[in-house]
């Protein structure tokens, strides 16, 4: 029996899933629901200044990198094993496509959060 | 001694067979509203990067009423999934004792709900007044 | 006129399926009377005694122990003997061979490959060194006995492999039975074999085929709760993949 690499992208899933769990109802409540219709927070909650100092603060980059990142590679993981369940092969192609993606959103996200500074 | 030829059942449509398996898959399709938020934040950090017009246009498009009915929807399944989350979580862990007797999968279960009630307090606390 | 002498009649039908006549099964319909106090396994004995000889199923203790009896009753993994018609009722209880593996005839399920698999992961004690009789006996604390007890209590049903899905999708996967024990002996303190037993645990046939449906634990007759032996192992084996590269003596 071939040992398998799964280990590594089972990982970033559950580090990914894990911070979806703490942390996805409370991001996605706090931007998309309650700062646009004006609930609860302050209307200057996600204002440029603000979002740019947390950006460049070193804590606020990597809490922006890792959100950003894990969940795309956890979402990655799990899609593909859902492709499988609905019978679809998790070929070299699907898992570079998937992979792929998370990849790219990681590089974006580090870059401009690199280009943004400190 | 072996059969004469065996009969393999296909297993298409396995998952609408059981009520089980159907809240299985719902738990698995959390991930399309992972990565769709993924991708709405990676476009917010792109946009400041990008400057404050930018990011005021990002910020706008999120006061959309298509914007905020998404991320209703992103809501529910984040609920889905951090609910199905912390309920398999006990399953990845070795029994374990405390005071003499067995920590139970529940305590687990609520141990989690407890960790996000926290981090749901720093997060709007952080949006409040950091 | 006492309760259990009240006869009621119950539609069961069965998934019939003899390859020397059939080339695909088919669904036989057979009324069976039946008290109160008779299993689905009573009901399948009562068609094959008095309705129907040519009914093939595997049975043996009528008690819930020996894990012959195991069938989809409704569409769910089920013990015949532990699954009573009175909690049927009205009926028709659909009855099927087990899930996700292939018939041989009628209720008969190939289980040979089960019995490689089981094999392949050296279900028995391998001792950390050799061990003289003089050294009498290992002993245990209740805590070390916990830590692998509930996994010792696997009958063999594979109840677990027609309810679990990427078994169905890949049968080379080792399923949760399999896995259960293989756990059952890494776990158990006088076993040294974890390192013997990790390749066939990292494999993707191992613990990686897995995706926590966590039904196996659902339908398990013993509480074995089969899920947990093979999530806990995906952390072993990811442990064991990453030192493999830190010690570079991995695969």
């Amino acid at each position: 029996m071939r040992r398998s690499h799964a280990p590594i992208f089972w990982l970033l899933f559950g580090a990914g899933g894990m911070l979806a769990a703490l942390l996805g109802i409370a991001l996605v409540f706090v931007t998309g629901v309650a700062v646009p219709l004006g609930w609860l927070l302050p209307g200057d909650a996600l204002a440029y200044p603000r979002m740019l100092a947390f950006a460049q603060n070193g804590i606020g980059k990597l809490l922006l990198f890792a959100v950003i990142s894990l969940f795309a590679w956890h979402a990655a993981h799990r899609l593909l094993c859902t492709l499988h369940d609905f019978g679809i092969h998790k070929g070299l192609a699907a898992k570079s496509l998937f992979y792929g993606a998370a990849l790219l959103l990681t590089l974006v996200v580090g870059w401009n959060l690199l280009a943004l500074g400190f | 001694m072996s059969a004469k030829r065996p009969y393999v059942r296909p297993m298409q449509g396995w998952w609408k067979r059981d009520p089980y398996f159907i809240s299985y898959m719902w738990r698995e399709t959390t991930a399309l509203a992972v990565a769709l938020y993924a991708v709405v934040l990676a476009v917010g950090v792109v946009r400041l990067a990008q400057g404050e017009a930018a990011w005021n246009g990002w910020l706008a498009a999120l006061k959309s009423p298509l914007s905020v009915l998404l991320h209703l929807v992103l809501l529910a399944a984040m609920v889905v999934h951090a609910k199905s989350w912390f309920e398999i979580m006990p399953k990845t862990m070795p029994a374990m004792q405390m005071g003499g007797k067995r920590v139970e999968a529940s305590t687990i279960t609520r141990a989690g709900w407890a960790a996000t009630a926290v981090a749901t307090l720093l997060v709007l606390g952080l949006a409040w007044g950091w | 006129m006492s309760e259990a002498t009240t006869s009621r009649t119950i539609t069961i039908e069965v998934l019939r399926y003899r390859p020397e006549q059939d080339t695909e099964p088919l669904w036989q319909s057979y009324q069976v009377p039946f008290t109160d106090d008779m299993s689905v396994l009573q009901g399948v004995q009562y068609i094959k005694d008095e309705l129907d000889g040519t009914l093939s199923f595997r049975w043996s203790c009528r008690m819930a122990i020996c894990g012959s009896c195991g069938m989809m009753i409704n569409g769910r993994p089920k013990l015949s003997c532990k699954t009573f018609l009175r909690d049927l009722m009205p009926g028709p209880v659909r009855v099927e061979a087990l899930a996700h593996l292939p018939i041989e005839r009628d209720l008969v399920v190939s289980v040979d490959p089960f019995v490689e698999k089981l094999r392949s992961v050296k279900p028995y004690i391998i001792p950390k060194e050799p061990r003289k009789l003089e050294e009498g006996e290992y002993l245990q604390t209740p805590a070390q006995r916990d830590a692998y007890e509930q996994f010792s209590s696997c009958i063999n049903c594979m109840l677990c492999y027609a309810a679990c899905p990427q078994f169905g999708l890949d049968p080379e996967f080792l399923g949760p039975g399999v896995l259960a024990l293989l756990h059952r002996y890494n776990a158990d303190s006088r076993d040294g074999g974890q390192a013997e037993r990790a390749p066939i645990l990292g494999a993707a046939e191992g613990v990686w085929s897995c995706t926590a449906v966590a039904y196996c634990s659902e339908v398990c007759p013993k509480g074995v709760d089969p899920a947990n032996a093979v999530n806990q192992n995906k952390v072993n084996s990811a442990k064991h993949y990453f030192l493999g590269w830190l010690t570079a003596k991995g695969g």
